[in-house]
């Protein structure tokens, strides 16, 4: 079992190193540097593009920049962004912080509703209650975030005018300043990711109520709710960890069209600025944290999993 | 799964088949039909549109639904029922190609490498795991950013990224056809390498790859027209739903119009191709729902 742990987290860290090459690679590899990038038009002088590069440490082998990065990366030290004065982790810490509000209260919401729904639609299958959830929840999967933000807030402030449709709290602020100003992107988000997880715990339901083990219950003389909560659920949302686990994963960095419309100032749209700006240290430093968030998350759903499952732990003991 | 069992022996006759059944659910029904019409629609629409879809008139800017212009104008004077009409030909094109170079190339490398098995395919999958950890816009954008926003690069980078999903999925369904019985007996009766792998394993992969090519489409869809929408994708002044709706998003309050048609046909798209994945999947037999949504 140790072992096991071990190596599921040693895989883990084997990722984010990988992750960090491609990441460092991709830039050393994409034309221009961040010496083109900061002269600007006046990159054609060669004097101080020269000049530039030495005073950037450009010209030491890329190994060298690279051990220096990742080293730095480890110790919480981000470096510079590309104006040579701003700290890339003050400029990116206020940025998470907004992102894992944002996450949090969608996930308080989503995710119960989430289980509630997927529960009641797979015991119920086919039914009213499950045809009015599962066709709704292809609406909120299948339909693009920008349409239904846009829509929202055609509805809720332009038409009725009970939310404000924009964020206008600036970045730093503290987190009770961005209330109620969060509530239209949390409901989209919470929509999106609710019908994900809904969907998934249905089909998890069903297969599980069919089950022998279940039957056999049914067969022995357990009452139906009994059966479906001691025998039926616990089993049966074991693999929701693993699915909301991606669902954090994407909230944390790819709700980038979201925070676009909503002009939420969040980790998502501070990645849009930096590639527009071609300002590469901030995107390395996106890049890595986000890459980090989603292989730290799966990490956890795994272990959480095998500890939750007492047939998978002893399977792999056995092994 | 037993009916999705089989050789590649009448693959004519089954395709037609499988064609029945998918039109016999009414959600592949529904969905089929609507990506027929939009197919239909963006390789027609240039010769029935009402009116020029860049031609601006200044009197008409932001003007309400009338019987000449159905849905309005938007903030140009242009006809909002043209530009839609015409909104999805350049989504339909680029992902159109891109889906089916994303599945090949992924379902290749995916194939080889799970009939490969060993430390090369252990470091191809931390190197998968790594793509897939980021997210996708970041790894778009930066290709974009930095080479243009035309099809000839919009092709080759959604083709090339998502395809690195199709590499795993490709790659769990050769392990789990291998493990099977079928195998186990073409290699009794003395099949040769080759055969086995043309006759047993390609069929059953198909299958699979044929539905994730599905979903690959509808998503590849989402991230197009979310690039559009973000200003990365079309260039104006190419009709696009995405670009119009976030162009019409800043006049929302007084004239909605200008998002509604857009918004319609976009969802309609993408919800025809997520219903006629679904009933395909059914049809093939494969739990889609029991895949990770991403």
């Amino acid at each position: 079992m140790l072992l096991l742990l071990f190596r599921r987290i040693l895989l883990g860290l084997v990722t984010v190193c990988i992750v960090s090459l491609i990441i460092f690679a991709g830039v050393e590899i994409l034309p221009g540097d961040a010496c083109t990038q900061y002269l600007g038009e006046y990159q054609a002088d060669d004097e101080l593009l020269t000049q530039c590069r030495k005073d950037l440490d450009l010209n030491r082998p890329a190994f060298d920049r690279f051990a220096e990065w990742a080293g730095g990366a480890v110790t919480g030290d981000l470096g510079l962004a590309v104006d040579g004065k701003t700290k890339i982790s003050t400029i990116v810490g206020d940025r998470l912080q907004n992102s894992l509000l944002l996450a949090l209260c969608a996930m308080s919401v989503g995710v119960p509703l989430a289980l509630l729904l997927g529960v009641i639609t797979g015991l119920w299958r086919d039914r009213l209650p499950d045809l009015i959830a599962s066709t709704l929840a292809i609406f909120a999967m299948t339909i693009p975030e920008f349409v239904s933000a846009t829509l929202l807030i055609l509805v809720f402030s332009i038409w009725l005018g009970w939310l404000p449709g924009i964020v206008l709290t600036s970045a730093s602020a503290p987190a009770a300043e961005f209330f109620p100003e969060i509530l239209l992107p949390m409901i989209v988000l919470s929509l999106v990711m609710c019908a994900h997880i809904m969907r998934m715990v249905r089909s998890s339901v069903i297969e599980v109520m069919a089950s022998d083990y279940v039957q056999m219950a049914t067969l022995k003389g357990v009452p139906y709710w009994p059966t479906v909560f001691r025998h039926a659920l616990p089993s049966a949302l074991l693999p929701a960890i693993n699915v909301v686990a991606l669902t954090i994963a994407w909230l944390l960095g790819g709700v980038v069209v979201i925070e676009v419309v909503f002009n939420y100032p969040g980790l998502g749209r501070l990645m849009i600025d930096s590639i527009s700006d071609r300002d590469l240290p901030v995107v390395q430093s996106i890049a890595l944290i986000v890459a980090s968030v989603y292989v730290c998350v799966n990490l956890a759903a795994d272990l959480l999993t095998m500890l939750a499952n007492p047939k998978l732990r002893t399977m792999y003991m056995r092994k | 799964m037993a009916g999705t069992l089989h050789g590649s022996k009448a693959s004519g006759s089954r395709a037609i088949g499988i064609l029945k059944d998918l039109v016999s659910r009414p959600s592949g029904m529904i969905g089929l039909s609507l990506v027929v019409c939009h197919v239909i629609l963006a390789i027609i629409s240039p010769f029935i549109v009402p009116f020029d879809y860049k031609l601006q008139n200044s009197a008409l800017m932001l003007s309400q639904p009338s019987s000449i212009h159905w849905l309005g104008a938007d903030h140009l004077g242009r006809d909002v029922f043209s530009r839609t009409l015409m909104g999805g030909r350049e989504a339909l094109l680029v992902t159109g190609v891109a889906t089916p170079l994303a599945v090949i190339w992924g379902g290749f490398i995916g194939i080889l490498f799970g009939l490969v098995g060993g430390r090369l395919d252990e470091v191809l999958m931390r190197v998968v795991d790594a793509f897939l950890s980021l997210p996708w816009i970041l790894k778009m954008l930066v290709l974009i950013v930095t080479f243009g926003t035309g099809i000839e690069v919009l092709i080759p980078t959604l083709a090339f990224f998502y395809g690195i999903p199709v590499i795993r999925i490709a790659r769990a369904a050769t392990h789990d056809v291998i493990a099977r019985d079928f195998v186990w007996a073409a290699k009794a009766r003395g099949h040769g390498r080759i055969s086995i792998i043309w006759r047993e394993l390609l069929p059953n992969v198909l299958d699979t790859l044929m539905v994730e090519g599905a979903m690959r489409w509808s998503w590849m869809l989402l991230a197009f027209s979310s690039l559009s929408f973000l200003g990365f994708g079309v260039s104006p002044p190419t009709p696009d739903w995405g670009l119009m709706i976030s162009d019409a998003r800043g006049f929302m309050s007084f004239a909605p119009w200008g998002v509604i048609g857009p918004v319609i046909a976009l969802s309609s798209l993408i919800i025809g191709i997520n219903l006629t994945a679904d009933a395909l999947a059914k049809a093939l037999g494969i739990d889609r729902a029991q895949k990770a949504p991403m």
